[in-house]
């Protein structure tokens, strides 16, 4: 809207945008040589001022485009030149670029100033605080990688960037690494992450291989202009560039089949989860797909294909998170459900949908999982209290060794105790539940809309979906804070200071205004993505033709979707407010943990664990792929290769040649030659000795004889 | 003047009696003499061939052997005395201690 009518002047700062990256770099690199002199609080001062700038240059990135929304691509150096592969660190400034380089920086300074209250905490119970430094340059290198992804120009920066942010999930998921289950747990977390993404890096690598082998370059703009014309003579490659790729988007924003990694990623820190694993990293996929948009709308069937592992992915993990009683657990479920309903939506070619959700879900879940964090550390500071009070401690008696502060079942009735985190907590959940006005609403419901046009069968399982999402929040919200407290910690859970709860409150204020960025009618947001993302509108004519240029609200759908939320909601208050208060009365032996595990029965042991994926890939994939490293180690590498060919045939061969060399050829020829000489000359001076008779006068007869022969010799024969 | 020939024919009568003589005799006093008639046959051949030719190398020569042979004569006889004073014989025959 106003961005078309602006005139193309105003102040220009795209030769800022390599600070987006320098600036957290700077950071983390203060951070590492002074921050063990500088203590706590400058260490996060440091690295959240260094987010704060970053996002301060985003900020001027977006003032420049108001006046020049065709952006600019900013080249910094070249990278790798060789014959005709010229990759060049060049920083591409555009609407979608600086769009996600806002929520990055954006999020992530309210995340960094919120860690710095939270790890406060957190190193204490763990017992290890000179860590918090170490967490702050993990958290300033994720969003200078994070930085690098989203600005490059060309495939393989952006995939420097995808690579970076891998390596930071794993160092962060991996923070407590000596924790968790028999001391391996999060290591083990760290490691599944790492090695799950590895599968998805394959499908990018790949991807990047097949483009450069059709299109001859990795760079955006040549991509996509050349795209055309490459998909009428080689329409096979772009299909598997955009198949591959989409393997690499499983990977990362955790879409089946590969979303295993995420829920276990929860072992990180509680900030690490908000901005890695629900507001930035895992939705790099989604931003892969909305930067490819010029390939995948030349693929039909590639963009189904995204569109159904979105919405299945919504469902599936929508219908887990409705029975895990680990607070962060259903988040995580959540999250992977919500970055199906991205996926799904650049999947079907509504690029703006898709991103407009990802930055409303940014907001939203980052509020959502630092509010269970501040929920984690009240019961945390409740168990702290108990167990220094003699009195309340006798009451603990039995569960002080497994008190799980992230188990739901534990809380209850923390509305009173911790005000302002169920304030925002409620915020973020209605948000997330898609009840208007707050952001969820806006965003989803345009997903949805798209949907309603694009792809019917995709439009049922998001709804569906959308209805299990608004379920489990009423669910949990119910669960941790009304009610009365089921725990003795959980009763004496205490409120979070104002380092943890202002950015909470920040947050909250983004979830309910951040529907204003694309309100139906006005599409701010969508306008200002159309000069990047042009492709969007001519596709939909070819899908739909005009009708769906003007989609985005449909009253239909909006009442359909918030009417669902509301009867989900509504179940979950029957069942978890009303009944399972009712239940809370029965003696212990008979008392349900979940009043739906009771309805559902064995489906819910069923969704319980998570449909046993994780035991299925163990079984299916895992094991095998132990036993087959186990076979090759064991018996081809120690056996064959050790025992049998190093030990017996190459040891024993040497020792052949070496005897053979010794006996046969040492001293068979060469001591027989010189022996052989030495006796033949001795058995030669034995004969000729007997020509010495001392006799001097046969001495003169042969000197005689020798002259007349040679006498003769000179006189006669010559 | 007698022609070349019946001077080197003496020459090499003398040469062979000397060598005979060294061949079959076993008296060293005697091997020795006749060693002496061996050169002075070789002698007498130069002077002859000299005289014949009119060179006076073959002459001058002649002077170097008698030279030479006065010299062995000095060492000859000398060696035979001391074989004579460990030996009590010159007999060449008995001198055969450096039979190998």
């Amino acid at each position: 809207m106003f961005l078309s009518e602006a005139a193309s002047s105003g102040p220009q700062f795209f030769y800022l945008v390599p600070w987006v990256v320098f600036i957290p770099v700077i950071g983390l690199l203060t951070n590492i040589l002074f921050g063990a002199r500088l203590g706590e609080k400058a260490v996060g001062a440091i690295a959240s001022i260094a987010a704060g700038l970053s996002f301060v240059v985003a900020v001027l990135l977006m003032i420049s485009l108001v006046g020049h929304p065709e952006g600019e691509v900013v080249p910094l150096l070249d990278w790798i030149t060789i014959d005709e592969l010229k990759i060049r660190w060049a920083f591409q400034v555009d609407t979608l670029s600086v769009v996600m380089m806002l929520v990055v920086a954006g999020v992530g300074t309210l995340i960094h100033i919120y860690a710095v209250g939270y790890m406060h905490e957190d190193v204490r119970h763990n017992d290890d605080p000179k860590r918090f430094r170490r967490f702050f340059v993990y958290l300033n290198l994720f969003i200078a990688a994070m930085m690098v992804l989203v600005s490059s120009d060309n495939y393989m920066m952006l995939f420097v960037g995808w690579e970076g942010v891998g390596l930071c999930s794993y160092l962060l998921i991996g923070f407590w690494f000596e924790k968790g289950e028999n001391g391996i747990g999060n290591s083990l977390a760290a490691k599944k992450a790492f090695i799950t993404n590895r599968i998805g890096d394959f499908g990018f690598i790949l991807a990047a291989l097949t483009m450069f082998g059709v299109f001859r370059t990795f760079e955006f703009d040549r991509v996509f202009a050349q795209a055309p014309e490459i998909a009428t003579a080689f329409p096979l490659a772009i299909l598997m560039i955009t198949l591959f790729m989409l393997l690499g988007v499983t990977g990362k924003s955790a879409q089946l089949p590969l979303y295993v990694w995420l829920p276990d990623a929860m072992a990180g820190p509680t900030p690490v989860s908000a901005l890695i694993h629900a507001a930035t990293m895992v939705t790099a996929g989604v931003y892969l797909v909305a930067r490819s948009a010029p390939l995948y709308v030349l693929v039909p069937i590639a963009q189904s294909t995204v569109a159904w592992v979105g919405g299945l992915t919504a469902l599936f993990a929508a219908t887990i998170a409705v029975a895990q009683f680990d607070i962060k657990k259903v988040l995580a479920y959540s999250t992977i459900s919500q970055l199906g309903f991205m996926v799904a939506a650049v999947g079907m070619g509504a690029f703006t949908a898709g991103m407009f959700h990802l930055v409303a879900h940014a907001f939203f879940k980052a509020l959502l999982f630092l509010s269970a964090g501040s929920v984690i550390l009240g019961v945390e500071r409740g168990l702290h209290h108990v167990e220094h009070d003699p009195s309340l401690k006798k009451k603990l008696k039995g569960q002080e060794h497994h008190f799980d502060a992230q188990d739901m079942r534990n809380m209850g009735g923390l509305r009173t105790r911790m005000n302002t985190t169920f304030w925002v907590y409620l915020i973020g959940a209605l948000a997330l539940a898609g009840i208007p006005p707050l952001a969820g609403f806006w965003s989803k419901d345009e997903i949805l809309a798209e949907a309603m046009l694009l792809n019917r069968p995709v439009y049922i399982l998001l709804a569906v979906a959308a209805f299990f999402t608004a379920f489990y929040m009423g669910r949990q919200i119910l669960l941790v804070f009304f009610g009365d407290s089921r725990s003795v910690p959980t009763a004496h859970a205490e409120e979070s200071p104002p380092l943890i709860t202002v950015p909470l409150i920040i947050l909250a204020g983004l979830t309910v205004l951040g529907g204003l960025l694309n309100l139906p009618g006005i599409h701010t947001f969508g306008h200002w993505l159309e000069h990047t993302i042009k492709i969007e509108e001519a596709v939909q004519e070819i899908h739909i033709g005009e009708a769906a240029a003007a989609a985005g609200f449909n009253p239909v759908v909006a009442i359909t979707s918030t009417v669902v939320a509301l009867v989900a909601i509504g179940i979950a208050w029957y069942l978890y407010s009303r009944r399972y208060q009712e239940q809370q009365n029965l003696p212990v032996t008979r008392r349900p943990d979940d009043p739906l595990r009771a309805i559902l029965g064995p489906v819910f042991t069923l969704l319980e664990n998570k449909y046993w994926v994780d035991e299925l890939y163990r079984a299916v994939i895992l094991n095998p792929y132990a036993s087959l490293s186990r076979f090759l180690a064991d018996t081809i590498d120690w056996r064959f290769w050790h025992d049998w060919f190093h030990d017996k045939v190459l040891y024993n061969g040497y020792q052949a040649l070496t005897r053979v060399l010794a006996v046969q050829i040492d001293l068979g020829v060469i001591d027989a030659i010189a022996n052989g000489l030495g006796t033949a000359s001795q058995r030669l001076a034995g004969r000729m000795r007997l020509l010495q008779t001392g006799n001097v006068r046969s001495y003169a007869l042969s000197v005689f004889i020798g002259v007349v022969l040679i006498l003769g010799y000179l006189l006669i024969l010559r | 003047m007698l022609p070349v020939g019946y001077y080197v024919g003496l020459s090499a009568i003398l040469f062979t009696i000397g060598a005979m003589g060294v061949l079959i005799r076993r008296n060293s006093i005697v091997i020795f003499m006749s060693v002496e008639l061996m050169l002075n046959a070789a002698n007498l051949a130069f002077v002859a061939f000299a005289r014949a030719y009119g060179a006076m190398s073959g002459q001058i020569f002649v002077f170097f052997v008698m030279t030479v042979a006065a010299a062995e004569v000095a060492v000859g006889l000398a060696l035979i005395v001391a074989i004579f004073n460990t030996k009590q014989s010159i007999d060449v025959d008995q001198m055969n201690s450096m039979k190998g």
